[in-house]
């Protein structure tokens, strides 16, 4: 018998090709729906009171009595932490291999094709490999503030999914200043990248991280007054209530319920793309400018931290928009009442009422991947701005026009009655829809363009 | 009149059209209707390239997946004259060493010795070609009398240990192969082209350790 050392990932998949489809189709859905289905047993029970009921009934144990009790509460919040920060990771991962992908095909190549079933292992190859290699610290470096930095950006990356919602129940804590908060800690970011840029210790960096600071102070006003929107509208700054002032319909959106809205949900993306320094808008790292930027003088683990808060960042992006604009986790046809009716008020809730938990996760998923892929599509689309065209186009088009935008929510709060609300939501979803067709027809047309090109989506 | 045209010409290209802007009656101040004017620009291309890139995004790549998800081997693709690794077929080899001395960089080496129980017989007793050092430059097939040794389209030679090329013909020199005697007017038996050296590449396996030349340790003094 021959022994080999050292594993030949090759000859394994193609050895075993249906083991590469079952560990293909595991992670890609056992994990996400493993803590999605974690998500939504422990995210609902994160209250005290519910807590001490479940204590009382099952355990027979007076937990608001006792003395331990914060314990308790600490671990069950650090489980849920767990959980999000997890998912954050695995979202993180699963976009970079959906975005090389994406990317391949808009480039007339395939994209990562080798590892697992079409490729789908190369985020955990890449995960593996970042964690193994070695972890340098420049020698002229602050070295405290160099390695702390990774830790600020990550910070603000997790903070936003305090509020955000994975579905109706499924949320870690329904602030009553969620969408202030948000925007208040998704600034941590680039705390991260400025420190980072200083402690390196190098130009390159340096300039990385004064452009990172420079456009995220700018994008925060144009993001944060479109933000301020849909708060308008829905008269409350919880997530959970900005969704429910919605509906499942797409008529029943904020986005299409004034003119305003639908301009700053545009303003509110282009300034979160910013934020997130994603493409057109990645100066911070520039690479044909300034080597990697920020994190150019990083290796390993921490290095690896960066670029999950970087593609993580999306589903923030997305869900922050989703939220605000596009109905949130609104199932079409289930309303408050229905939600409500089901739980009824034992501590167990009736199954079916985790069919409309598990509806409204998949709907909130499926809008911010729509998002997500968005934001993938711009960015292998466009080229990257020059610093002054990005600071033109936030303080001379998105500033005033969020400002624009915020006076007219006002005044159409105030004038406009329910019914031309309606109205409007109707008008302007069909309007949205015939934009979408036109695009898809001109799309189909652009490949006709080309003599021999058709629609063909075999050569995985 | 020359000079004019290259005043009028950039580098061999006409002029871009000048850009003419049509003065209209419009209330609004010209630099109000520029800057909405980028904004409908940003909107246009926009759309013009989202719609692009879209289009590419459900064509078909023109990657072609080698090696393993191509519609024919690779090897099989190539020219005939494609100069591949060489291949020896030892029931057609006189001994004749042509090729070893044809050589220019001493790929080939072939030894050869009488057949004890037969003293009449010679025999190969070692028909050895390094691959790793070949320049595929086709000298030694020319002299070949019988075309025993020939260029195959085969191309994939990677192995994990570089001894592992030095491909042997005559793999047991305990069996070695008696010399052939062409028969006049009549063509050597030669096997197709390619054939014996895919079984060979097919029994080898390219994790195989080295067999010969292990490279010695750091030299202590």
């Amino acid at each position: 018998m021959k022994i080999t050392l050292g594993l030949d990932s090759t000859s394994l998949t193609r050895r075993y090709p249906r083991l590469a489809i079952l560990v293909t189709l595991f992670m890609a859905f056992g994990v996400p729906l493993g803590l999605y289905v974690a998500a939504l047993a422990i995210f609902p029970l994160n209250t005290p009171e519910r807590l001490n009921a479940m204590a009382q009934q099952w355990f027979g144990f007076d937990l608001a009595g006792s003395p331990y009790r914060y314990l308790i509460y600490t671990a069950f919040l650090l489980l849920v932490a767990f959980i999000a920060v997890n998912y954050t990771a695995v979202f993180g991962g699963v976009s970079t291999w959906v975005e090389r992908r994406v990317a391949g095909r808009m480039q007339s190549r395939i994209g990562p094709n080798r590892t697992g079933a079409a490729g789908f292992l190369a985020w955990v190859a890449d995960a593996v490999k970042m964690v193994l290699k070695e972890d340098t610290i420049p020698a002229t470096a602050d070295s405290l503030l160099f390695r702390g930095a990774p830790y600020f950006s990550m910070v603000g990356l997790l903070l936003p999914f305090v509020v955000l919602p994975f579905g109706e129940s499924t949320v870690v804590t329904d602030m009553n200043v969620g969408a202030f908060y948000v925007t208040a800690v998704t600034a941590f970011v680039v705390v991260g990248i400025l420190v980072s840029g200083w402690a390196s210790n190098s130009k390159w960096a340096l300039f990385g991280g004064i452009r990172g600071a420079a456009q995220v102070l700018s994008y925060e006003i144009p993001a944060g007054i479109a933000l301020m929107v849909p708060v308008l509208m829905a008269g409350t700054l919880s997530m959970q209530g900005i969704v429910r002032a919605q509906g499942g319909w797409p008529w029943d959106w904020f986005v299409f319920q004034n003119p305003a809205a639908f301009v700053a949900f545009f303003i509110a993306v282009t300034s979160s793309l910013a934020e997130g320094n994603r493409t057109p808008f990645d100066l911070p790292e520039a690479e044909s400018e300034l080597v990697a930027g920020y994190h150019a003088e990083y290796s390993g683990f921490r290095l690896a931290i960066f670029l999950m808060v970087e593609w993580a960042n999306m589903w923030i992006m997305g869900g922050l928009a989703v939220t605000m604009f596009l109905g949130g986790w609104q199932v079409p046809g289930i309303t408050d009442e229905m939600y409500k009716s089901a739980l009824g008020t034992g501590l167990v809730p009736s199954p079916i009422w985790f069919v409309y938990q598990a509806l409204s996760m998949l709907v909130f998923a499926v809008k911010t991947w729509a998002l997500v892929f968005t934001f993938i599509w711009l960015r292998w689309t466009l080229p990257r701005v020059r610093v002054d065209q990005m600071m033109s186009l936030c303080w001379k088009y998105l500033v005033p026009g969020a400002f624009l935008c915020f006076i007219v929510t006002l005044l159409w709060q105030i004038l406009v009655p329910p019914v031309g609300v309606k109205i409007t939501g109707i008008v302007l979803a069909l309007g949205a829809l015939a934009l979408l067709v036109k695009f898809l027809v001109d799309t189909r047309r652009n490949i006709d363009k080309v003599k021999g090109d058709r629609v063909d989506l075999s050569n995985w | 009149m020359a000079e004019e045209t290259q005043m009028g010409t950039l580098g061999g290209f006409p002029n871009p059209p000048a850009k003419v802007r049509v003065e209209q009656s419009s209330p609004l101040p010209t630099r109000v209707r520029e800057y909405f004017g980028h904004i409908s620009d940003v909107v246009k291309t926009f759309w013009e390239g989202l719609s692009v890139t879209l289009s590419y995004m459900v064509r078909r790549p023109i990657t072609v997946q080698y090696p393993d998800r191509t519609e024919k081997r690779v090897a099989d693709t190539l020219p005939s004259r494609y100069r591949g690794l060489l291949e020896v077929d030892m029931s057609v080899c006189t001994g004749c060493m042509a090729c070893e001395r044809a050589c220019p960089i001493s790929v080939i080496k072939v030894s050869t010795d009488k057949d004890p129980t037969n003293p009449k017989q010679r025999v190969i007793t070692q028909f050895d070609v390094d691959e790793s050092k070949c320049m595929f430059c086709g000298l030694c097939v020319e002299p070949c009398p019988t075309g025993a040794i020939q260029h195959t389209r085969e191309f994939e030679s990677t192995m994990k240990s570089v001894d592992s090329l030095v491909f042997r013909w005559v793999p047991d020199p305990e069996k070695p192969v008696p010399f052939y005697r062409p028969v006049k007017g009549q063509d050597a038996p030669r096997a197709p082209v390619g054939e014996i050296l895919r079984k060979k590449m097919a029994e080898a396996s390219w994790i195989a350790p080295a067999s010969i030349l292990v490279p010695d340790g750091p030299k202590k003094d």
